[in-house]
């Protein structure tokens, strides 16, 4: 399968200032991509330079085999774009709001009327689409942004931060959405800073740091690459001391106390037994113990700890 | 390099309807335009009140309507030349940076669009709602006129009077381009509506009391040379048209009143074998006025183009 966005080399530079330093990705066709990393880190800049919004200063992308730069009509034709928390003209009704980009993006009255109205049904705002946008809360503008997206049939969508800001319900609604439309074959790309919501939907993510790409891959495969054990188990024992009795055991690769009679350990493998052996044979009371997957919380913790290490 | 693909005009036409629609429902151009009805009716009652008591014949007495002032009130055409600025400038000091601060701008342009037709449509939707304002003035006025002294226009006046309503058309767009480019270039609605009227009381106010100082700077006095007086008048006649106030008001003057033969200096040389007083053709008014209104053409083109290059130079994240 072919990439619908290929980037390689994508560098912009404001004056001295590197926004994004010569990042290099593909997305394929389907995909839920994350853009991750702190305020600042290029994320928005990226995706300006995917639609072409701004020139890279150097490098190129190719979306859907368009390049953003000198055929950008074809590129926004097929790419619906939500901005940060996106804004609508205040006075015009939701539906009103839509038709204007409908006629914008080139659709006759005929054509647009349908796509909006179904649109606004799949976002469920058909209630309120005759009300003043004005009156909207920010997770119905955030909806109605999708909505945009959805009436341009567009083939990729692009969100910045699409959930910042949102109540948990809200949150949760427009992810909903966004699984739902992926599952449609919508290919999307999301940024955000919020891991938990990437790590629930993104099937790839890219962890950004100072305009570059730090690590990409699956949450998985990051997990693996940054947290050197992909295991860690929460040991409550009583009567040992859990680090000198660990200390010969092979795979273990760091043992942290937590509080009175609590541990955690890093591994390389699931060695409950070996650690439950280890406490009895020390003579101590296990009390408790459980596994638990590295999230990528951890990932993107450790990530920006050993990247502010190196810069430091 | 290639070239980029597609029209730039692409969405013109819908932008311009969507912001002439905009600009008829909001309330700041209900309020400019109640401004501009009151003060101009008002002008024209005390023109016709004043007309009704000459009894002189004048074969273009319905263009007098437009120029008679009648203390205190200016004339109809004073009054457009000093509040179609303020018109034009209510309709565009927000036309750029609203669009950051509404946060609807990102979004639009990830339409199917350039840049280019953001800046065209907005302009050609403000252009438009001035063009049906003047006319609708215009034929309120007409109206009035042919109620209150019982009196058609004939065909050349009717001609004259388009004529002028080009040139306040144009002259419009000469300040709804600058009130765009000041809404380029300040990021704050308040700035750019201050840099606009501020502009605005300089070359509308201030511009004739600045000119006979700056042509005495450029041209000293010396008494000895009577050469001298005339090169002051004429640097100060040029200073002055560089304020497209005075250009409007100079084409006014010869297009509303035929009997204007020169807008500079005119000697008694000049005058030989001419019959004082006559007034000129509609095509000799118009060659006289054709250096002003190019010159009017030409402001407008470059305070645009500023405008689009400063637009097109801005980063588009807020």
């Amino acid at each position: 399968m072919s990439p619908v966005i290929q980037a390689t080399g994508l560098t912009k530079r404001y004056g001295r200032a590197v926004a994004v330093g010569g990042v290099d990705f593909e997305i394929e066709k389907g995909e839920i991509f994350g853009l991750l990393g702190p305020n600042g880190s290029g994320k928005t800049t990226t995706i300006l330079l995917l639609l072409g919004l701004t020139e890279p200063t150097a490098g190129s992308v190719r979306v859907l085999g368009f390049d953003p730069l000198r055929q950008p009509l074809e590129v926004k034709r097929r790419v619906g774009y939500l901005p940060d928390t996106v804004g609508f003209y205040d006075t015009l009704t939701a539906r009103e709001n839509l038709a204007y980009t409908a006629r914008l993006a080139g659709l006759r009255a005929a054509e647009a009327g349908p796509r909006i109205e179904e649109s606004l049904r799949y976002v469920r705002l058909t209630d309120v689409a005759d009300r003043r946008v004005g009156t909207f809360s920010h997770g119905m503008r955030q909806r109605l942004g999708l909505a945009e997206v959805l009436a341009k049939r567009a083939e990729i969508a692009i969100l910045d931060e699409p959930t910042s800001g949102l109540d948990p319900q809200s949150t949760q609604e427009l992810l909903e959405l966004i699984v739902k439309l992926s599952g449609e074959g919508m290919t999307i790309v999301l940024s955000s800073h919020m891991l938990e919501m990437v790590e629930t939907i993104c099937h790839r993510v890219a962890l950004f740091n100072r305009g570059r790409i730090g690590l990409a891959g699956t949450v998985c495969d990051l997990a693996s690459q940054v947290l050197v054990g992909t295991h860690v188990v929460e040991v409550e024992a009583e009567g040992i001391d859990l680090a000198a009795a660990l200390q010969s055991t092979p795979g273990v690769t760091k043992v942290a106390r937590l509080g009175n009679g609590s541990w955690r350990v890093d591994a390389d493998r699931d060695l409950r037994p070996e650690i439950a052996r280890a406490v009895v044979t020390a003579n101590g009371a296990l009390r408790n113990m459980t596994i638990r997957q590295a999230s990528l919380n951890e990932v993107y913790a450790r990530f920006f700890t050993e990247a502010n290490h190196v810069a430091a | 390099m290639s070239r980029r693909e597609g029209s730039p005009f692409t969405g013109v036409a819908s932008i311009a309807l969507k912001e002439a629609a905009d600009h008829l429902t909001s309330a700041r151009m209900h309020l400019s335009m109640l401004l501009v009805l009151l003060t101009a009716l008002g002008s024209v009652y005390a023109a016709i009140g004043q007309l009704k008591e000459t009894v002189s014949e004048d074969p273009f007495l319905f263009l007098r309507l437009l120029t008679t002032a009648q203390e205190p009130l200016p004339s109809f055409v004073a009054f457009l030349a000093f509040l179609l600025p303020l018109v034009a400038i209510a309709l565009g000091f927000d036309a750029i940076n609203g669009e950051y601060n509404r946060r609807t701008m990102s979004r639009i342009l990830s339409q199917p669009i350039y840049r280019d037709a953001l800046l065209a449509g907005k302009y050609l939707g403000a252009l438009l709602i001035i063009g049906i304002c003047l006319v609708t003035l215009f034929l309120l006025v007409t109206g009035m006129g042919i109620l209150l002294l019982g009196l058609p226009p004939s065909g050349e006046e009717i001609l004259r009077a388009f004529a002028f309503l080009l040139i306040a058309l144009v002259y419009a767009g000469v300040w709804l381009a600058a009130a765009i480019l000041f809404s380029a270039v300040f990021r704050a609605p308040t700035t750019s509506a201050l840099a606009a009227l501020t502009l605005w009381l300089v070359l509308t106010v201030f511009w004739s009391i600045v000119t006979p100082i700056a042509a005495r700077a450029f041209v000293p006095d010396d008494p000895l040379d009577p050469e001298t007086t005339v090169r002051q008048l004429e640097a100060a006649k040029a200073i002055g048209r560089l304020s497209p106030n005075t250009l409007f008001g100079e084409m006014t003057l010869a297009i509303l009143n035929p009997a204007t033969r020169t807008l500079g200096l005119l000697f008694l040389r000049d005058l030989d074998l001419a019959v004082v007083g006559s007034p000129l053709p509609f095509g000799q008014s118009l060659v006289l006025v054709w250096p002003h209104f190019a010159s009017m053409i030409a402001a407008l083109l470059v305070v645009f183009t500023i405008a689009y290059v400063v637009f097109q130079r801005q980063e588009i994240r807020a």
